[in-house]
């Protein structure tokens, strides 16, 4: 069983590794995006400072649900899906270990360079963990969300559009407490109750997530 | 071993076969005939308890297949229509991986799997490099490096040469030797040398 999550894991790793395009679009779309805001807002920092976690935020969101829309569809195509539904081992842990290998591909690497785009927006140093920590917590939901969203559209060609309506308003919540959090921060008051519902949400995408994706997988997939 | 009673398939909105009943046991070989769009890939993945059937039901040693899925799924091995190889790693990386999402592996090791389907030369590149019939081959794989008791091949033929398909058809005579069986699709006529096959015509044939 530990096997086949450890091996499907590997796999897709190797396939973002010799497809490059597939992890750098969405670092570089989440980058170029602040870095642009960072430009055209203007000279008024303390403007910058109050707007930048909340464009940080969306970029990042925005990044890692459409580089999710064809997390599944590839596997659908070529057939190798039907292989993993027919696997003796759960579905769930099989989409986990593809939802994993999708969050360190794009997730990770969004947490990694949010202190620099931190910086350009003019956060302060505990901002900017209070931002990279929230980043941690949330990145994680998303992909979970988004796997979900997308084992839905998973027989439909281009289907970006319709897999940002499905997920993006689930996404709502997390986004809210998010930004609301590295705002909290930057004003230096009290955090506990932001990080308490954020890793509720955390818990709850991650018990119910690779279910629901599995479910929704064998019964759109298989017929 | 495998049974299907009155089963009835319909995809978009047609009726592609209804009370279709068969049974295929220990060495037995059963050859589905049909035209294009007879219902062969669909009756397929009833089989595999990919879809299920809008009638009927399919048991394996008279269990419902989707009572107790997981334990089914370890008993046969499939090939379908789409090859189920990623064209970004290489064959032997493809082999090594259906392994390990499965079960029943055999004791065959990988390189020896190449050897006996002739893509050992290719072992090492990618398969989106590969024609259509070598990589048509590294799926057939499937049927060497697994145990299963049971393999459901749809149009295994497809894209291959003549060498190949009798590869196929030695390792399916092998098969039924060992009192394995086999349901197999093909819409033209195969040459089946050893293999001693029933043949089950979907939808009427001229």
């Amino acid at each position: 069983m530990n096997s086949a999550f450890g091996s499907l894991l590997r796999r897709d790793l190797l396939l973002v590794y010799r497809n490059p395009g597939s992890y750098t679009t969405p670092i570089i779309f989440f980058a170029v995006c602040t870095t642009l805001f960072s430009f055209s807002a203007g000279t008024d920092l303390e403007l910058l400072t109050r707007v930048g976690p909340g464009v940080i935020w969306v970029a990042a969101l925005l990044s890692s649900i459409l580089s999710l829309d064809g997390v599944f569809r590839s596997d659908y195509e070529d057939g190798t899906l039907d292989q993993m539904l027919i696997s003796p081992a759960p579905l769930s842990l099989l989409v986990s270990a593809k939802i994993l290998a999708h969050w360190i591909s794009t997730g990770l690497p969004l947490i990694l360079m949010s202190p620099i785009l931190g910086i350009l927006v003019n956060l302060d140093f505990t901002t900017i963990a209070v931002l990279a920590l929230t980043l941690t917590i949330s990145t994680p939901v998303f992909s979970l969300i988004g796997a979900f969203g997308a084992s839905l559209v998973v027989t439909q060609k281009k289907a970006g559009m319709l897999l940002s309506l499905l997920t993006l308003p689930l996404c709502i919540p997390v986004l809210l407490y998010s930004v609301s959090a590295v705002l909290e921060a930057a004003s230096e008051r009290a955090l506990t109750g932001h990080f308490s519902l954020l890793g509720a949400f955390f818990v709850f995408s991650v018990t119910v997530g690779p279910f629901a994706t599995a479910e929704s997988l064998r019964t759109i997939a298989g017929d | 071993m495998i049974n299907a009673q009155q089963i009835t398939g319909i995809r978009n909105d047609r009726v592609l076969f209804e009370n279709l009943s068969f049974n295929c046991n220990q060495g037995n070989i059963v050859h589905i005939r049909g035209k294009n769009g007879a219902g062969k890939t669909t009756l397929m993945r009833m089989l595999c308890a990919l879809a299920r059937p809008q009638a009927g039901t399919i048991r394996w040693n008279d269990i419902d297949i989707h009572e107790n899925r997981a334990e089914y799924c370890q008993e046969f091995t499939y090939v379908g229509h789409d090859n189920g190889i990623k064209g970004d790693l290489t064959v032997a990386e493809n082999i090594r991986f259906d392994r390990a999402i499965r079960t029943n592996s055999s004791k065959v090791s990988v390189s020896d799997i190449m050897q006996l389907l002739g893509i050992e030369r290719y072992a090492d590149v990618p398969c989106r490099y590969l024609s259509a019939g070598q990589k048509r081959l590294a799926a057939l794989s499937r049927i060497v490096s697994s145990d299963a008791q049971l393999w459901f091949l749809d149009e295994p033929f497809t894209a291959l040469d003549e060498t190949s398909q009798n590869t196929v058809v030695r390792l399916l005579a092998a098969h039924q030797k060992n009192g394995g069986a086999c349901i197999v699709t093909s819409h033209q006529s195969v040459q089946w040398n050893d293999a001693k096959v029933d043949e089950l015509n979907l939808g009427d044939m001229n």
